[in-house]
């Protein structure tokens, strides 16, 4: 007798191929092929959801504005006295009011600056709008920035990304040990925040009797030194230039052979550079990083050109990572850490193991179980459930999915729930098998009578999955994934690929009389 | 091979008593423990820290303790074995905001000296984030009750639809209860086992009420406590079935899984078994006390069906008008 094809099995069959031609790159892991990537509770790595400290960036901005009216001031040789500024607002007072106007119409080019004049005093103050932009720029500026820097760092494929309003996703796949994790931390959270700044030279010497608000008095500030944090200096408030003005860094030697920064700025940083250095021969500089001095050597000359040095007691990589740091630009604002899971690989490969266990050995006691119950009924809903299997595989395979713990946990999930539909459908059948009906009218009803169930019941448990893809995070949303596609996959598995087989089976089964081996049920 | 036959007819709603008094008990006594014990909420809800630490021999873990003394970062802590003797995790409910230096980094520090160890794993979630994870675990839990209420209201009946959300809440406070007794941390993976339960317990609800609105619409049989008799009965195969599969998985998950996916497993582990109880001996049961009326259903399918058949009458009259 020969057995027809109809359009279930064709489809069933198509399924199938696209199903194991799919996982192929996945299970096989092959160069080409879009392959399943493992989540980092898998594989080991660094997961990290960074804040920005917005505030901060707002502060710079003030700051940045109080250096760019003293150098206009200075070249323009208008004279101002008491420039300071705090959290908010630039004041200063010009000495000579003929000069008000040219102040006024610098002013008035800084974007987003309220000028408040009173007499000969001037306030500057941010307005809101320029809050809220500087805020926001903080953000997308630190996203560029981390991304530049660990896209150099040299790690496979790093995730930056925007998470809500105003969270740094960062996600490190492959760090193999803790010195590279440490690494790659002090990388992203770097300011690598350049300046250099006048070392306040008359009174330097009395540095170490002095409070910091003392120095605030002065419009001074102290800072410690980077190699001994005994040290003290006292530079100038207000630096002479940031690194915002820098266009490169790279690692040189010195003449002992020992690491430094090489800088270089752009036009008009080597232009302010130029005339401070020409007018303060003899004086000393400080090159600050992150609020430490690195060096405050003597000016011997004027320095153009616009290169320079920073020296440190560091090693190759550290001025190496040092120097992605600066190339990349600062970050306007800190960040802080909100969330960290760090896994390590021995981690991820026991869980692995632990899982595929798991999977395994539920699907071989399915498996025997549905044999032994449903004899070749049984068979057939397993040739479903392996095809379940391998369509999970593929369509993750195919959306580049990432696979996680969860998500291992969702699929052997399925494999429980997908025999499910087979049997509702099976005992379905024995029912109507047992009411005396036709082998072909107790498959066609089996399959009409159970469909509402199983459509019911999938959906359900598909909506259940739907919220938690919306609401779950990370490695809870690979759970939802697979839970999704296996539900979906089991559709056209369970339901229709089987239906094809018993209706290509149909007549032998018919003829062989036997629901013992079929059904694996009496008569 | 079959467990049970067809022929005969279990008289489950008899026994519905019985059962209500079962899962009363059940019921309050898991809201008692919640409200004395409380959920051991872990790292993912209540912020903090944990530090996997696996040694090379067996955890020194009063040395361990001895030496986290020193730092008061570490006050408050607890170390415990996970899994093995030689893997521990310490749990903190403190969690540093800084990139460069965290409790990580601390803890490798002050636990020098007490052997050679690995640190496997460190969680650290910041107040601001465990809160908002929080937020969001709640609300799943409602909008996904909320979506399958809608469905199987549109689907079924309203009376079908409250009494699946009584046996699903039923089911998860009685799962919620279970991992109070035994003390599980409660994170994000629970919260996945327990929406995963949800859609489990419906399921094995929504086949034995297939049976029941399929009894009532074409059963000549008016006694609803008799339909479900036999709904249940005619699913019981399939429901032992698919739960004993779905036990099968779960339970290699739990024996086999590793001790990081315990609490999921445990949590689903005990919603199979919940699941399975509550769609025959707490759904049914209340649908019969809802005071669901076959008859009264019977009148609406027929009007519906006098509607639906005016419809097309009229439909067809004006078609052969036009022609």
């Amino acid at each position: 007798m020969r057995m027809k094809l109809n359009y279930r099995t064709v489809i069933f069959a198509i399924a199938i191929v696209f199903g194991v031609f799919f996982s192929v790159p996945s299970l096989f892991q092959t160069q080409e092929g879009k392959k399943v990537t493992l989540g980092l509770d898998l594989q080991g790595g660094l997961h990290m959801l960074l804040g920005v400290k917005t505030q901060e960036a707002v502060k710079s901005r003030i700051k940045s504005i109080a250096a760019s009216i003293k150098h206009f001031s200075e070249r323009k040789d208008i004279l101002v006295d008491s420039l300071s500024f705090d959290e908010s607002v630039i004041s200063f007072t010009l000495l000579d009011s003929d000069d008000l106007k040219t102040v006024q119409e610098y002013l008035a080019e800084i974007e987003g600056a309220i000028v408040a004049v009173n007499a000969e005093n001037i306030s500057i103050t941010l307005s809101d709008e320029e809050i809220i932009r500087t805020e926001k720029q903080a953000i997308s500026q630190a996203i560029e920035t981390i991304r530049n820097r660990l896209d150099q760092f040299g790690l496979a494929e790093p995730v930056v990304a925007r998470q809500g309003e105003e969270k740094i996703l960062v996600q490190l796949a492959g760090i193999k040990t803790q010195e590279e994790e440490q690494r790659a931390r002090e990388l992203i959270s770097r300011s690598a925040k350049l300046e250099l700044m006048a070392v306040d030279e008359d009174r330097a010497a009395r540095v170490y009797t002095m409070s910091d608000s003392d120095a605030a008095a002065y419009g001074d500030v102290i800072l410690e030194d980077v190699a001994n944090s005994k040290i003290k200096h006292l530079v100038r408030e207000i630096p002479i230039l940031d690194g915002g003005m820098l266009t490169d860094a790279h690692v040189g030697f010195d003449q002992n052979n020992r690491p430094l920064i090489n800088f270089s700025l752009n036009a008009e940083g080597a232009e302010i550079f130029g005339d401070f250095t020409g007018k303060n021969v003899g004086n000393h500089l400080a090159v600050v990083l992150d609020g430490k001095v690195y060096s405050a050597p003597v000016i011997n000359e004027r320095i153009g050109g616009g290169s320079g040095q920073i020296s440190g007691d560091y090693t190759v990589m550290e001025a190496k990572d040092l120097a992605i740091a600066l190339r990349s630009g600062s970050l306007l604002a800190p960040v802080y850490l909100m969330e960290k899971r760090s896994v390590g690989p021995s981690l991820g490969a026991d869980s692995i193991k632990a899982s595929m266990v798991a999977l395994i050995g539920g699907f071989i006691l399915v498996i025997v179980f549905m044999v032994v119950y449903y004899r070749v009924a049984g068979i057939i809903a397993n040739i479903a459930l392996v095809a379940n299997l391998f369509i999970i595989l593929a369509v993750m395979s195919l959306f580049g999915a990432t696979l996680t713990l969860p998500g291992m946990a969702g699929i052997v999930l399925t494999v429980g729930m997908a025999v499910d539909a087979n049997v509702i459908i099976s005992e379905r059948i024995r029912e109507l098998i047992y009411q005396g009906v036709s082998i072909h009218k107790a498959i066609e009803d089996g399959y009409a009578n159970a469909m509402r169930a199983i459509l019911d019941a999938n959906i359900t448990t598909l909506i259940a999955a739907v919220v938690l893809y919306a609401y779950g995070t990370g490695a809870i949303k690979g759970f939802a994934i697979t839970i999704s596609i296996g539900i979906l996959a089991s559709m056209l598995t369970a339901i229709l690929g089987t239906h094809g087989i018993y209706t290509m089976l149909e007549k032998r089964i018919q003829k062989s009389k036997n629901n013992r081996l079929w059904f694996g049920i009496k008569g | 091979m079959e467990f049970f036959k067809y022929t005969k007819t279990f008289k489950f709603m008899g026994k519905s008593k019985f059962a209500m008094l079962v899962s009363l008990v059940l019921v309050l006594g898991s809201l008692a423990l919640l409200a004395t014990k409380g959920l051991n909420y872990g790292v993912d809800f209540a912020g903090g820290t944990v530090v996997q630490v696996k040694y090379n021999t067996a955890a020194p873990i009063d040395d361990m303790r001895e030496k986290l003394k020193h730092d008061e970062i570490f006050d408050g802590s607890s170390i415990s074995e996970f899994g093995s003797p030689e893997e521990v995790v310490i749990r903190m409910k403190t969690s540093t905001g800084n990139v460069t230096v965290d409790i990580g980094d601390i803890t490798r520090e002050a636990l020098k000296g007490t052997g050679e160890f690995e640190i496997r794993r460190v969680d650290i979630v910041g107040p601001k984030v465990g809160s908002e994870l929080k937020e969001k675990g709640i609300m799943s839990l409602i909008l996904a009750v909320i979506g399958i209420l809608i469905y199987v209201a549109f689907r079924f009946e309203w009376r079908f639809a409250v009494a699946s959300i009584v046996a699903l809440v039923h089911d998860v406070s009685i799962a919620l209860g279970a991992i109070t007794l035994v003390g599980l941390d409660v994170n994000l993976d629970v919260l996945a086992a327990l929406l995963t339960i949800l859609g489990y317990s419906l399921n094995d609800t929504i086949i034995v009420f297939d049976r029941i609105r399929e009894g009532v619409t074409n059963g000549k049989n008016s006694e609803l406590s008799d339909i479900i008799d036999e709904s249940v009965t005619r699913t019981l195969a399939r429901t032992t079935l698919t739960s004993l599969t779905t036990f099968f998985v779960v339970f290699t998950l739990f024996m086999f899984g590793g001790e990081i996916i315990h609490a999921f497993a445990f949590t689903l582990l005990v919603g199979v078994v919940v699941g399975t109880y509550s769609s025959i001996f707490v759904a049914s049961p209340i649908l019969l006390a809802f005071g669901f009326d076959v008859k009264n259903y019977h009148i609406k399918l027929a009007q519906k069906a006098k509607r639906e058949a005016e419809k097309q009458r009229m439909r067809d009259q004006f078609e052969s008008g036009v022609m």
